[in-house]
């Protein structure tokens, strides 16, 4: 077994690492929308200060496909670069990674197994910025693209694929929008709370998951009400990371797979997604396994939740998520999200289909059979409580 | 009890699958056959070829090959790891998955596909579960 970390550079005017770093050519890879709030020339000016010349592909969309990877490697390809950097959210990120890996091994971007060694080291590394405080992805090896054909979202990576920086700098989250902040919010506490809890984790990924947890609860809400709130913004840009570290070395589970098979077939943002289905999700795994409702009671108790039996303490974690979505105005139900529900009941096969085979699902300690995922999903849609 | 990777282990563990109505389920569109390789143990020894083929939630064929003889099949996939990790595997004291991820069980052929199909790949070890299964030293 192993645990894998990037270095990490946080804090107040934490960029100015890059004017420290050695190379000769950088490959920014990010979106539009980061270039028209001019982030990339807070990163552009400092690696100009290390002599370090730039290069910008902005194509990259939300949800990234596996052709615009294969559009920025043409890129790449030429300009030749020695150091790839991943700005932005989790699609830039992710696209980035996928980049530097077609670029050093000249493959294809769903060519890459976790079981092969490309060697991509010797001749690019791989730094990653966010600009968002929800995927952790600066803190993973995980990729996430998009097979358009196929409506599907495709986990890749491989060791090889965690940075070998991430430098998280306060400014640039202070300009998120309310929603997005909430969204990507929860999008961390799910990370840190089923990397917690899943059968992949160890005793290295409690630390960072319990840290996040708190940090969200004592945060979030602050973020969204107020985005100026400096001390708030740094300790969610924190806690996704550490959100990141945990899921990112433990596995994450079931709200994943919910939310992925969603956000493949109706497109809801994922952090969205994955907020949604967590309560119901989470209730789901502690009706069924002693293991896990004990593991939500530490958390519960951990954060200042609850005290009392571990039923109590896990019930009381499950509020807690249910009550914080609500402050910050998330979306609670897929009625919510406007989704017809004619039409999400047509997509229930797929949807349960798609959920019952990613890699999340098995790393609960209470796996569900279809019918159960079925039953899930429905009780998503108007909000009822998962009672089995 | 059979020998992992012996011929007898290798019907034995066709016998499962084709007997399981939960992998049927799971693997009902799956197409595709593997080799498991069970790593040299020792100097001067060789790797075990187990050859098994999976199509539509069923096994329908296996075989056991050589060193020598491992030409004769050309699978879509290829799984290989030490006979003590197979084992963990097997008695799921690590996910297969998880076993994948992180090296200790190598896979060479298209992973976007077997990701696209963890749950067939639960049920192929709990199939494996059911063959009562002597591990060689």
């Amino acid at each position: 077994m192993f645990f894998g970390v990037p270095f990490t550079v946080f804090g107040d005017d934490s960029l100015q690492y890059l004017n420290t770093i050695k190379g000769k050519r950088a490959f920014i890879v990010t979106d539009a929308n980061i270039v028209k709030l001019g982030l990339d020339e807070l990163v552009r000016a400092e690696l100009k200060a290390a002599n370090i010349e730039c290069k910008v592909f902005d194509g990259v969309e939300p949800d990234p496909s596996i052709q615009t990877v294969e559009k920025a490697t043409v890129i790449a390809n030429d300009f030749k670069p020695d150091w790839f950097i991943g700005l932005g959210g989790g699609s830039s990120m992710d696209a980035c990674k996928s980049t530097m890996v077609c670029y050093c091994a000249g493959i294809g971007p769903l060519d890459m197994s976790p079981s092969d060694f490309f060697d991509i080291r010797s001749k690019a590394r791989l730094l990653c910025i966010p600009t968002t405080s929800g995927t952790g992805s600066e803190a993973t090896w995980a990729i996430v693209l998009t097979d358009v054909e196929g409506q599907r979202k495709v986990a890749l990576g491989s060791y090889e694929t965690l940075p070998d920086v991430a430098i998280l700098d306060p400014r640039m989250v202070i300009s998120m929008p309310p929603h997005v902040t909430g969204s990507t919010g929860m999008d961390a506490l799910t990370h840190a709370i089923e990397g917690y809890t899943t059968t992949w984790r160890t005793p290295f990924t409690d630390g960072p998951g319990l840290a996040a947890i708190k940090l969200i609860f004592e945060n979030l809400k602050k973020a969204v009400d107020n985005g100026k709130d400096e001390e708030a913004r740094k300790n969610m840009m924190y806690a996704a990371c550490q959100a990141g570290t945990c899921f990112g070395n433990g596995m994450a589970g079931l709200a994943h797979s919910c939310g992925h098979a969603l956000g493949g077939i109706f497109h809801t943002p994922h952090g969205v997604a994955m907020g949604l289905y967590l309560p119901y999700t989470m209730e789901y795994v502690a009706n069924g396994s002693e293991e896990t409702l004990q593991r939500y009671a530490e958390i519960a108790r951990f954060c200042g939740l609850a005290q009392g039996s571990d039923k109590e303490c896990s019930k009381a974690l499950i509020a807690a998520v249910r009550k914080l979505m609500k402050d910050i105005g998330q979306s609670s139900t897929v009625k919510d999200l406007k989704i017809d529900k004619d039409k999400y009941l047509k997509a229930m096969p797929e949807l349960v289909d798609r959920a019952v085979n990613e890699a999340m699902s098995i790393a609960v300690t209470r796996v569900p059979e279809s019918e159960d995922l079925q039953k899930m999903f429905v009780c998503a849609y108007d909000g009822k409580p998962v009672d089995f | 009890m059979a020998v992992f990777g012996s011929i007898e282990w290798a019907t034995a563990f066709m016998e499962a699958i084709n007997a399981s109505k939960a992998y049927e389920e799971a693997a009902k569109t799956w197409e595709g056959d593997f080799y498991f390789i069970i790593e040299p143990t020792g100097e001067g020894k060789e790797s075990n070829y187990t050859y098994v083929d999976l199509w539509h939630g069923k096994c329908r064929k296996v075989d056991v090959v050589t060193e020598a003889t491992k030409d004769k099949y050309k699978p879509e996939f290829v799984l290989q790891a030490a006979v003590g990790t197979w084992r963990k595997v097997a008695e799921k004291k690590i996910d297969s998955i998880q076993a994948i991820v992180t090296r200790q069980l190598k896979l060479t052929g298209n992973m976007g596909k077997v990701m696209r199909a963890v749950k067939a790949a639960q049920e192929l070890v709990n199939c494996v579960t059911q063959v009562k299964t002597e591990y060689p030293e």
